[in-house]
């Protein structure tokens, strides 16, 4: 005990900067400060942990087991898994959310990734899978994905996000849920693969051409219209995902990647780009990704997935154990861009200080941000807020509402869609217990 | 620099951007011809193009929705399994979470395009042509878009004006 206090000596006192014991983010930068905040906050708990003496368990005195060629999680982890929306594979589409209050980082484990599969999983044999780029080009061609591995390759950091995602909370009240559930259909890997504007390259554009619609090799041929912008801008045809090939679920063997982009513009099991001089109007953007605004305002082309952040670690379905240190942390990411400041509250948005960022900060990827916090027990929400750097801000709840609507009756299904595109604010209610909400403020 | 040295130089500069562009494009693509995409080319886009010859009506539509539609999507288009959508809708998106439905698009092609490239769920793209026609007519009309004896074809369906036609806002037209 004396110990830690003595590191603590000579270190910069922690500052409160909001409400409700939000500290300076500077306490972050040095392990000595950190350990000197914890003695600070609750001595006697770190005291009473080793009443008892050291020994050796039951796995310190044998060998342990084989390593198998692939690893999998601790037994211990078992429960940190995607929830189903269709586990019994009926005919529909199904969705996995990736269990964001369970993980940290910034990395999505590639088994943990969303997927939303409107038709199940296609086995597709990589060596028959084709891709082939057509329409208005000079010379059409067709690509083996032994081909493409040839090509020079990109790899990047980046998040995929369904243009529903987070859809629950378009409701009139906040649905009680964990953030997996609400905000499970985002996911953020390394994808690697062959940039389209070298494909481009190779077949010849037509000046006509203004989209391009992707096609997937699934049961329904998925398709999908792009602007040839997006195509030579950014768009890349990707082989792997955090160094492996792509999950079945996110689009094995290619998938067409998108950064910052609505998720199901980014096909999966891409098979075929036509080059056109006008969008196909496909199922998926006449319909089910175009949004319903006030006053009968109907929007159809919402790209990008415009900046959004949500606190992960404390969330609903974690309990706080007594006062004292804890860290507020979560994702901020931008479709425009990078990430380029987060505010957390915690006193329901009447003061915010400014988190830390961990970096490296990438465009069009998930930003862990952190905030030291020094919790007294008393009832707060707290809350977290993006800037990207093209300046634009995550809104509001109440300025949200205003331009986007919410329902009249509450949504209590979270696996409903009452409307697409939500990035507002997401707030959790912390009672004196310790145990927390889903709430709005 | 002599005209000699001059042409020189630009030939050598001809020649390494050539080769500059060579080495950026592997050229591992086979070239395919636009008859061989065929069997994978069917879009249909808004103004009609690439909408294929045939023709059909809702009457004709009515008996083959029963026997490979209604299963899922309801009989005449209401009451549809759980889970499924009906494929009968409003005309008026007045509430930000009114269920969308075919009276939602903003063009008829969509609706050939999405039976003829993923429908029967369980058994895609084994409809023919004149059936595809056929439902689109019968689901438009049961939408009343379209009149009971209209015919479906490649001249009419892309003229057929959907309620919300003209309504639809570009969300990011500098991104197009």
């Amino acid at each position: 005990m004396s110990n830690r206090t003595n590191r603590g000596e000579g270190s910069p006192p922690f500052t409160q900067v909001a409400g409700n014991g939000l500290l300076d983010r500077r306490a972050l930068l040095g392990r000595g400060v950190l350990l000197a905040g914890a003695a600070a906050a609750g001595g006697a708990s770190i005291t009473g942990a080793s009443a008892e003496p050291l020994k050796d368990d039951p796995w310190s005195l044998v060998m342990g087991s084989v390593s198998p060629p692939r690893q999998v999680p601790s037994r211990f982890e078992a429960h940190v898994v995607r929830t189903l929306s269709n586990p019994n594979h009926e005919f529909r589409n199904s969705h996995g959310r990736t269990p964001h209050h369970l993980i940290h980082g910034t990395v999505t484990p590639s088994a943990l990734h969303f997927t939303i599969c409107h038709s199940g999983l296609p086995d597709i044999d990589p060596e028959k899978h084709r891709l082939v780029i057509h329409g208005l080009v000079r010379q059409p061609k067709i690509f083996s994905l032994e081909d493409l591995a040839r090509y020079p390759m990109v790899s990047r950091m980046g998040f995929v996000e369904c243009g529903g995602n987070s859809a629950p909370m378009f409701s009139n009240e906040p649905i009680q849920a964990t953030a997996q559930a609400i905000h499970g259909l985002v996911s953020n890997s390394e994808w690697t693969g062959v940039l389209l504007s070298t494909l481009f390259e190779e077949v010849g554009l037509d000046p006509k051409a203004k989209w391009f619609l992707a096609e997937g090799a699934d049961s329904l041929a998925l398709h999908r219209s792009v602007p040839v912008k997006k195509g030579l801008d950014d768009a890349m045809i990707a082989l792997y995902q955090n160094g492996e090939r792509i999950m079945p679920g996110n689009g094995y063997p290619m998938r067409l990647w998108l950064p910052g982009y609505q998720g199901n513009m980014n096909i999966k099991h891409v098979r075929r780009i036509k080059l056109l001089d006008q969008p196909a109007m496909s199922f998926y953007e006449a319909k089910t990704y175009s949004q319903i605004t006030p006053g009968e305002k109907l929007w159809k082309f919402h790209f990008l997935q415009e900046v959004k952040s949500f606190i992960t670690h404390p969330s609903f379905g974690h309990s706080l154990k007594g006062p004292g240190y804890y860290e507020i942390s979560g994702v901020a990411y931008s479709g425009t861009g990078r990430i380029a400041k987060v505010m957390v509250s915690a006193d329901g948005g009447k003061s915010w200080g400014e988190a830390a960022l961990q970096g490296p900060i990438n465009p069009q990827a998930f930003t862990r941000f952190r905030m030291p916090w020094r919790w007294d027990g008393q009832p707060v929400v707290i809350q977290s807020r993006a800037w990207d750097e093209a300046g634009n801000v995550q809104p509001l709840r109440a300025d949200f509402v205003a331009a986007r609507g919410q329902t009249e009756r509450p949504v209590t299904n979270a696996l409903a869609f009452p409307n697409q595109h939500y990035n507002s604010i997401t707030s959790w209610g912390i009672d004196n217990k310790g145990e927390i909400k889903h709430v709005y403020a | 620099m002599s005209t000699r040295n001059l042409l020189l130089s630009l030939a050598l500069t001809v020649a390494f951007g050539a080769g500059a562009a060579l080495a950026e494009t592997p050229g591992l693509g086979k070239t395919i011809t636009e008859a061989d995409i065929k069997p994978w080319n069917l879009d249909v886009l808004p103004d009609g193009t690439n909408l294929p010859p045939g023709s059909g009506t809702p009457a004709q539509g009515a008996p083959i929705y029963a026997q490979k539609c209604a299963a899922c999507h309801g009989e005449k288009g209401e009451k549809p399994a759980p889970g499924y959508s009906p494929m009968v809708g409003v005309h008026k998106f007045d509430k930000i979470d009114t269920p969308k439905t075919v009276t939602y698009y903003e063009f008829a092609t969509t609706l050939f395009d999405v039976i003829r490239r993923s429908m029967p769920y369980v058994s895609p793209r084994t409809l023919t042509d004149n059936e595809v026609y056929a439902l689109s007519a019968y689901i438009l009309s049961i939408n009343k878009i379209i009149g009971e004896n209209d015919v479906m074809d490649a001249q009419s369906l892309p003229k057929v004006k959907m309620p919300t036609a003209g309504k639809f806002i570009v969300r990011f037209p500098d991104r197009i």
